[in-house]
């Protein structure tokens, strides 16, 4: 097997099949999916709760709902074919895409462009360091989530959940609908880290205390979780003696965090960013590499999978421009850097030529913030946009256009940033 | 009536599978018990898998001789076995003048104890070696014929080899009481019945003299002696070191280490802590802020962001501080393989030729007529060329769908794993067999698949899929479904 297809996309999740529709839309006339688990949708197929596509579809939707819609938008197009079982082992810079499958074994498949949706991982108890014992009981929550919402177990009756990161606090409320117990839920930082609907929904509405400035500092048992010893931290995020309390559970479910998945992108020497942990993008999502773009929380990590969607139906526009010769030169390479308040800002540059269009900003700030905020772009030392807002906090990503009038008299660097008062 | 064997080796630990090895290359019936799910569930599988030239054990100890012998025998059965061992070299490095000193004492107590090959290095010399090294290292002891190994691996493979050659492993055996049948032989009573037995060997860990004592024998105790680490991911290794890298050692051990691990990763440990307790494997905050700053005196910029996991081990340290290897001296038919703490991993197989060879004397015992070397062939798809990973998949679909993306582990692989001689029955054990869950995600997209499959495989339900430990099961069935 050895065809040459327009555009190659690896990862079939809401990015994947997204960037897929809209490489079709844009004239791409031969795309290929590549999706290593056994059905496309990605991690959404275990997200079984409601609240997706009120941005992107303009209604509430499952997450397996939502993958659906995805995946019915593209599977009776004749220009899509989707590979399932399919895990891609190496992108090349000329863009064979290397890969195999139980039926086709290894095959070697070139594209004019490559899109990359591979998602995001979850982090684990290694990259924390807790300290304790090692016994079973231990889980990452969307490790668990998957054991409970597509195989049909749960995985204990007691359970801690350690980080507010929104898949936590999913499980949290999916665990005490099934029946179990859920004792607390505890956070490092000063304020959750997820969104605040899902605070509400999933906590409040179901009694589960959280301890914000607490974590674990040991985990006991042999064989099975035992129990937890929990303290308070200083602001340094250090456990402070004397604060520490146990806590009975059998089960402690991991929600601290998720990293783009980018070994491929690492193999393919694309440039990354420390902050993001995913390819440096222009504001068409195309990489450092010519021709090979990036998507989804393969770039950085989304709270909601409407901006995924969104990021994707801009990648897999220029990639099928790409592919079909009419990517156009850029003659103005403006970098995008953060100032005060901002962690991220994807993307992290603009190839700017002779058309444009209208730029969408995606950024984190490092603390929550609250009152009479200013989000501020400027260019070469001059304000270019700005938009007052209420709050801000880490969880939640902000969104602005930037307009394409403004975007097509950019000639110098930008930087965002958020500022408090006036 | 149970079983009945010439030979009961008690402890399925590498010192265990080595000798249940020996001893089925001989014409005696051997069984080995171990109380864990899987082999190599105590001491072997946490420590610091290197393989040690012998400099370090004072000269004529038991340590010393085994060590430098078991040393030369892994240069021998590497191939033989596939045992997946790479000949790095060590380093032990000095700081100060008084440090130098010592590690001058160290290659004249190396010499003296057959170690072949050993320089003193400058500063300069080791960095060059290790680029990573601290330039506070002024002078280090070079020794080529150490190595970096995956005990487990070599565990299995001494296991499988004894399995080939007609021996039995019972896991999830736990041996309950000895009755010494007045030079008749043994009757032990263990979790899965009574074995009658010509011959004991106590292999049991750091509870060799728990073991010794049901037989009547309690002329020594151990003292569990606690280590702990931390693993860094593969992406770390250009900031870390590509070899062994010791301090200089203290009167108790070895030291905090930096080092490289046959995988591809790096780690850092062990710390030495003396505790009651024989089972508890926890690590701590203190511990791991002592062998961080350890390790920083040999490697000063630690990519502590790297670190994907840490774990702890207990080393069985006897009350002569040395191996306390060969016959009871109160119960004849009673042969020990006790206190083996650092260089056990090491002194294995001289530790396994030495009792087969006594036991054979005692039993009369000669080699079998027809012994097996080896193993069954494992192929590992990762390593394999384009070419033989089409023709695996053509034979067996199952070798084309991954399961663990961080490490590129294939189903068949999983399958193979469970499915071999002496085959995984746990998630860890299939992860220490094929490192499917090692990597960056540590399980967390292939563990489920995992579990699927073990359950398919082993022909047990999903709640009954163990992690690890005799009741470290992972999963239960929904609470409307009630408790299985």
């Amino acid at each position: 097997m050895s065809e040459l297809y327009d555009v190659i996309i690896v990862g079939g999740g809401p990015a994947g099949l997204t960037a897929a529709l809209s490489a079709q839309q844009n004239g791409a006339k031969k795309i290929l999916v590549l999706e290593r688990d056994r059905e496309p949708g990605g991690i959404l197929q275990q997200c079984v709760h409601n609240g997706f596509g009120l941005h992107h579809f303009k209604e509430e939707l499952t997450g397996p709902g939502y993958a659906q819609r995805c995946y019915d938008l593209v599977k009776d197009l004749p220009e899509v074919e989707i590979l399932v079982d399919t895990m891609v082992l190496e992108v090349r810079k000329d863009k064979t895409v290397r890969a195999v499958s139980p039926t086709r074994g290894v095959m070697e498949l070139h594209g004019k462009s490559v899109v990359l949706t591979m998602g995001c991982r979850e982090r684990t108890r290694g990259a924390i360091r807790i300290p304790g014992t090692r016994p079973a009981g231990v889980y990452t929550a969307g490790a668990a989530q998957r054991m409970v919402n597509m195989e049909g177990y749960i995985p204990g009756r007691k359970i801690v959940i350690l980080g507010s990161g929104d898949i936590g606090l999913i499980m949290a409320r999916r665990m005490s609908l099934e029946g179990c117990k859920v004792q607390a839920v505890l956070e490092i930082c000063p304020f959750s880290n997820g969104l605040t609907r899902n605070i509400v929904q999933c906590l409040n509405d179901y009694d589960i205390p959280l301890h914000l400035s607490h974590t674990i500092v040991a985990i006991h048992g042999k064989d099975r979780v035992t129990g937890v010893t929990v303290a308070k931290v200083d602001e340094k995020s250090r456990p402070i003696p004397g604060t520490e309390f146990e806590i009975d559970c059998d089960t402690v479910l991991l929600s601290v965090g998720l990293i783009p998945e980018n070994e491929l992108s690492r193999g393919l020497g694309l440039q990354m960013h420390p902050l993001t942990s995913g390819p440096i993008v222009d504001q068409r999502r195309e990489t450092s590499e010519p021709g090979i773009f990036a998507a989804g929380n393969v770039v950085h990590v989304h709270d909601l999978v409407d901006f995924v969607s969104d990021e994707a139906e801009i990648a897999g526009k220029f990639a099928a421009k790409a592919a079909l010769g009419a990517g156009g030169g850029a003659a103005r390479d403006l970098a995008v850097t953060t100032g005060e308040n901002i962690r991220t800002c994807v993307p992290q540059h603009l190839r700017l030529g002779a058309e444009t269009e209208s730029v969408r900003l995606f950024m984190r700030v490092t603390q929550p913030l609250r009152g009479k905020l200013k989000l501020k772009v400027e260019s070469g030392g001059e304000e270019v946009f700005s938009k007052p807002l209420m709050i801000a906090k880490p969880s939640e990503m902000i969104a602005v256009d930037l307009p394409e009038a403004k975007v097509g008299a950019l000639t110098s660097d930008l930087t965002v940033s958020l500022t408090e008062g006036n | 009536m149970g079983r009945q064997a010439d030979v009961v080796v008690i402890g399925g630990g590498i010192t265990g599978t080595a000798t249940l090895a020996a001893l089925a290359r001989l014409d005696l019936s051997c069984v080995l018990t171990e109380k864990e799910p899987d082999i190599a569930a105590g001491t072997t599988k946490a420590n610091s898998a290197v393989l040690h030239a012998g400099f370090d054990a004072p000269t004529g100890s038991m340590k010393a001789k085994m060590n430098v012998e078991g040393n030369r025998l892994y240069h021998e059965l590497q191939d033989e076995l596939g045992l997946d061992i790479q000949w790095t070299g060590s380093l032990v490095c000095a700081t100060t003048e008084e440090e130098k000193a010592q590690i001058e004492e160290l290659k004249a107590r190396g010499e003296a104890n057959g170690v072949p090959g050993m320089e003193i290095w400058d500063g300069d010399k080791a960095r060059a070696k290790e680029p990573n090294l601290s330039a506070a290292v002024c002078s280090a002891l070079w020794a080529p014929t150490a190595g970096i190994c995956w005990p487990f691996g070599m565990a299995e493979a001494f296991a499988e080899n004894a399995l080939e050659n007609g021996a039995e492993i019972l896991r999830d055996c736990e041996v309950t009481g000895i009755r010494a049948e007045d030079g008749q032989g043994f009757t032990i009573e263990t979790t899965q019945g009574t074995i009658r037995a010509r011959f004991v060997v106590n292999a049991a860990g750091v509870f060799a003299d728990k073991v010794a004592a049901m037989a009547g024998d309690t002329s020594f105790s151990i003292h569990p002696r606690k280590g702990e680490y931390i693993l860094f991911d593969k992406t770390a290794q250009d900031k870390m070191v590509r070899g062994i890298v010791f301090p200089a050692p203290t009167q108790t051990t070895k030291g905090i280490l930096v080092c490289a691990t046959t995988h591809g990763n790096t780690f850092v440990g062990p710390n030495a802590q003396e505790q009651d307790s024989r089972d508890d494997t926890a690590v701590t905050t203190a511990g791991m802020d002592e062998i961080i700053a350890g390790a920083k005196k040999l490697v000063p910029e630690l990519p502590m962001g790297a670190s994907i996991t840490e774990f702890a081990g207990i080393r069985a340290v006897s009350d002569t501080n040395d191996f306390i290897v060969g016959e009871s001296k109160t119960v004849k038919g009673l042969y020990h393989a006790a206190g083996i703490q650092s260089p056990g991993l090491t002194s294995a197989p001289a530790i396994a030729r030495l009792l087969a060879e006594e036991i054979a004397k005692a039993a009369g015992a000669k080699a079998k007529a027809k012994v097996v070397k080896g193993r069954p062939a494992q192929p590992i798809f990762r390593e394999l060329s384009a070419e033989e990973q089409a023709a695996l998949i053509k034979k067996d679909a199952r070798y084309g769908r991954i399961i663990c993306r961080c490490e590129t582990i294939t189903e068949g692989e999983i399958v193979d794993a469970i499915k071999r001689p002496c085959g995984a029955r746990t998630v860890d054990g299939v992860k220490r067999r094929i490192r499917a869950g090692m990597g960056r995600c540590q399980g967390g997209f292939c563990g489920p698949r995992v579990i699927e499959i073990l359950s398919r495989e082993l022909g047990i339900p999903v709640p009954k899929v163990r992690k690890d430990g005799a009741d470290s099961y992972m999963y239960e069935e929904k609470l409307g479904g009630g408790r299985k």
